[in-house]
């Protein structure tokens, strides 16, 4: 074997050919094939993966959509109708397409609060939670500008809304929305910019994503003990026994899907977005898509226009300092009685603002969302501080082999001892 | 109802706690007709679509368009090539320019859209007493409730209760958000002759022309269900092979 | 399953089976994905409904041509002299590149219609105005590689394979035709 060329471990000669030059087969392999995973991960584990799936579906029918889509505010709305009707599986491709983007925040959120159960965001994967907490922020702005194609009801004033949260900022806020819609009220110009951006963005979250996984692949997966795998006796190559596993998981997630797609795809939606914009008439009750009620909840929960798009911001923002905020030394929460308390405390709160921004902004729903988010904000600022001081937590298993092949936790003393690298 | 089911479906996983709010309005809850479509089995009656289309043409046609729909569309509802292509010539189209540069009018083909009543939404309003009679091709889609909302509508004209005043040109109806409609009772007994001798009550066109509007709404509605059912079968034997092989792999570990 | 125990010995052919099993209906699953994707490709329902266009014969004097749109392609209309009619009969059919006689090529015969893409590489050849270059064969020329066609439309000279394409087209009056 000559100098510059990788040494491959294939014997197949066209991929050893291949790897030795550009090792793909190689890297694969370390990185999907024997990659040493924690043995003990259950179910939750499995929503990178379909998360990952999820984003290739919408990328492939969102590329067959844009085929038929035209972007000018007056054949917009046509457009899509006739994918439903003369386009051959048109209807398929679109419902796939509209769907996906409520499952994709499902498996995201879903993907989201497991880190937040298991602290996955700790010491050190705190830049691989970063860059998750960006691959969300970039999902809500691509499925912001998707939401506007169709040019509905739904579509226009929501996007006007939106839009108009940038106002809130003084001096330079009318600036900045005018620089969002390229005239001087949502039109032509932004369905444009938005249609160009909805289609790039998918491709900036592809890159975060591989970095995302890049970086796990660094620091390796954490894992329901949120203890570090001390040895082989911890770890299991991550083919073949997660590729079977993730495949469960796949499977019954296309026929969640699929029941959506094919029996229900409009019950997520709004029937608003199925009358073609007006931009003389605002639909008397208007609500953003579902996944994004929570936010909008915060937002109405302020009464000062700009304090409310900085707390509405600041939700999100906020994930960014997650790890430094939460100073606990336990990670999972399994081990950490008060902290779990609170913790599905505050998902059953995010699920009262989802629930609560679908309601009109009056009387006693107000008062509902402003304490939902005063807790939303507690736990975060005041709550994890103060359990990284004062919580006790359950004794640590030595390792993840031993609780699972019959070994008991050790006594009282090693609980608080700071987790180390394996 | 289907919808209601995945709304408990949904509500127990509590995913969709908050599963978005159909704005109502004021009005009252929409009582839930029994339609061919309903379901997860359900199909189109053609026969009620088909008096539903005669309904539509002779009453609603006068104000309603249905833009997204063509003629060579009515092939799906069981009319054959003869009787589309003999629909479609009863309308003059817009067609041009010619030679001359002039617009003119032919009669239609089975591959034109169905001619709107008025040619643009201002002539529409100005024929109307200002209120603009909405494009169907769509309703049921973008009104909650769908078809029933629509049935509802149309067999939901009652005299106003005491003490409310009914604005000039407007009808007072128990299902419209905020009682108060432009559109006036268009159905009276006996309206359209049903050529397959169907009495033509107010509730028999309602229903006929509900369903009619269903299909123009959503023409893939059967062909997904269809498909859908085939999927889902596939994926839960996908599904319990996956889970199988899953288990032999993992056979060996203990975990 | 309780079995799974009594089953070691022979678990490994098993195993096998049910894994060829699975990987076969996840590739068939695969493959459908591919489906609605290719179909969506394929001219959509108004595209394929879209398919005629009426034309008035009136104006063409002997001689003339007039060009309509039909499909998205141009679709020439030829009144034929009877000097171009006889030509077009005169040629011995066999010796043609592609021999079809000028019977089959028109309903009527002063009337020539054709779909005005030449067979070659899809160019539309000039001959249409009075003015244009006919070839040397009366009919039409190709400007991009060259190929000659007949006043019947035939390919006499040149790298084109093929006659150029007749539409599908009825008389719907002594002056009118639709074509589609």
């Amino acid at each position: 074997m000559s100098i510059g060329l990788h040494k491959s471990e294939f014997s197949n000669p066209v991929v050893r050919w291949i790897d030795q030059r550009l090792p793909v087969f190689t890297m694969m392999q370390k990185e999907y094939g024997t990659f040493p995973t924690p043995r003990n991960f259950n179910y939750f584990w499995n929503f990178g993966a379909l998360a990952m799936v999820t984003l290739m579906i919408m990328i492939a029918t969102g590329i067959f959509l844009s085929m038929h889509y035209a972007a000018h505010t007056s054949l917009a709305f046509d457009s899509v109708e006739r994918i439903m009707r003369d386009v051959n599986a048109g209807w398929l491709i679109r419902y796939v397409h509209m769907n996906g983007a409520s499952m994709f925040f499902i498996v995201v959120y879903i993907h989201i609060f497991r880190g937040m159960y298991y602290g996955s965001y700790k010491a050190p994967r705190e830049l691989l939670w970063m860059l998750g907490v960006v691959i969300f922020l970039l999902m809500m702005a691509t499925a912001f500008m998707g939401y506007v194609l169709p040019w509905g009801q739904m579509s226009f004033w929501g996007a006007t809304v939106i839009t108009n949260l940038f106002s809130a900022f003084p001096v330079v806020g009318n600036y900045i929305v005018e620089l969002l819609w390229g005239g001087f009220s949502v039109d032509n110009p932004t369905l444009n910019r938005f249609f160009s951006l909805h289609y790039l963005l998918p491709f900036v979250i592809l890159g975060v994503v591989f970095l995302h996984v890049a970086a796990l692949h660094i620091t390796g997966s954490n894992n329901p003990l949120g203890i570090e795998p001390k040895g082989p006796q911890d770890t299991l190559p991550f083919h073949p026994y997660y590729t079977a596993k993730d495949s469960v998981g796949l499977v019954v997630y296309f026929i969640v899907f699929a029941v959506l797609v094919f029996f229900a795809p409009n019950y997520l939606g709004h029937p608003d977005n199925y009358i073609p914009a007006n931009p003389l008439v605002t639909p008397p009750h208007i609500v953003p898509e579902w996944y994004f009620l929570p936010y909008y909840a915060i937002l109405r929960a302020v009464p000062d226009k700009l304090g409310g798009v900085l707390l509405m911001f600041g939700s999100i923002l906020i994930w960014f300092v997650l790890p430094w905020l939460d100073r606990s030394p336990v990670r999972s929460m399994r081990f950490r009685p008060l902290a779990r308390l609170f913790f599905l405390l505050w998902t059953v709160n995010f699920l009262v603002l989802l629930w609560v921004g679908a309601k009109p902004a009056e009387g006693t729903y107000v008062l509902i969302a402003q304490i939902a988010t005063a807790y939303y904000f507690a736990y975060f600022l005041v709550i994890l501080p103060l359990l990284a001081k004062f919580e006790r937590p359950l004794p640590l298993p030595e390792s993840i082999s031993r609780p699972v092949l019959g070994g008991g936790p050790l006594p009282m003393g090693a609980a608080a001892k700071p987790m180390e690298k394996a | 109802m289907l919808r209601m089911s995945f709304k408990a479906l949904a509500l127990t996983l509590g995913i969709f706690a908050a599963a978005p709010a159909h704005a109502a309005g004021e009005a009252i809850p929409i009582p839930d007709r029994k339609f061919s479509f309903d379901g997860i089995f359900g199909t189109y009656d053609r026969a009620s679509a088909q008096r539903g289309f005669q309904v539509y043409k002779e009453v609603c046609a006068a104000c309603h368009g249905l833009r997204l729909l063509s003629y060579r569309n009515l092939r799906d509802l069981g009319l054959t090539e003869a009787q589309v292509a003999a629909i479609a010539s009863q309308f003059e189209i817009k067609d041009g320019p010619n030679d001359e540069g002039q617009m003119f009018e032919r009669p239609g083909r089975p591959a034109d859209r169905f001619r709107s009543p008025f040619p643009n939404d201002a002539a529409a309003r100005a024929a109307n007493n200002g209120a603009l009679p909405p494009d169907l091709s769509v309703m049921t889609k973008a009104r909650a409730g769908g078809a029933d909302y629509l049935f509802a509508l149309l067999t939901g004209y009652v005299d106003p209760p005491p003490g409310v005043t009914v604005m000039d040109g407007m009808h007072y109806n128990k299902y419209f958000p905020g009682n108060q409609i432009a559109m006036g009772p268009v159905l009276n007994p006996d309206q359209v002759e049903y050529a397959d001798g169907t009495k033509a009550t107010v509730e028999q066109m309602a229903h006929d022309v509900s369903t009619f509007l269903q299909w123009a709404a959503e023409p893939e509605l059967e062909q997904r269900r269809a498909l859908g059912v085939k999927i889902i079968i596939f994926l839960t034997i996908l599904a319990g092979l996956t889970y199988a092989v899953k288990r032999k792999i993992w056979a060996d570990v203990e975990h | 399953m309780a079995d799974t125990a009594h089953a070691a010995p022979d678990g490994a052919p098993r195993r096998d089976f049910l894994k060829l099993v699975t990987g076969a209906f996840a590739a068939v699953g695969v493959g459908a994905i591919a489906w609605p994707f290719i179909a969506s490709l394929q001219p959509a329902k108004d595209t394929l409904a879209l398919a005629s266009t009426d034309v008035d014969l009136a104006p063409i004097t002997e001689g003339q041509a007039v060009t309509v749109m039909w499909r998205g392609k141009p679709v020439f209309v030829r009144s034929r002299t009877p000097k171009e009619i006889e030509e077009a009969r005169a040629v011995a059919v066999n010796s043609l590149p592609d021999p079809a006689t000028d019977q089959s090529r028109v309903q009527r015969e002063q009337w020539l219609v054709l779909i005005g893409i030449c067979t070659h590489l899809g160019c539309v050849p000039t001959g249409q105005r009075p003015t244009d270059t006919r070839g040397d064969y009366g009919g039409w020329f190709c400007p991009c590689h060259g190929s000659h066609y007949d006043t019947s439309g035939r390919i006499r000279k040149g790298p084109a394979p093929r006659n150029l394409d007749v539409p599908q087209y009825a008389f719907t009056s002594d002056t009118k035709i639709r074509i589609g």
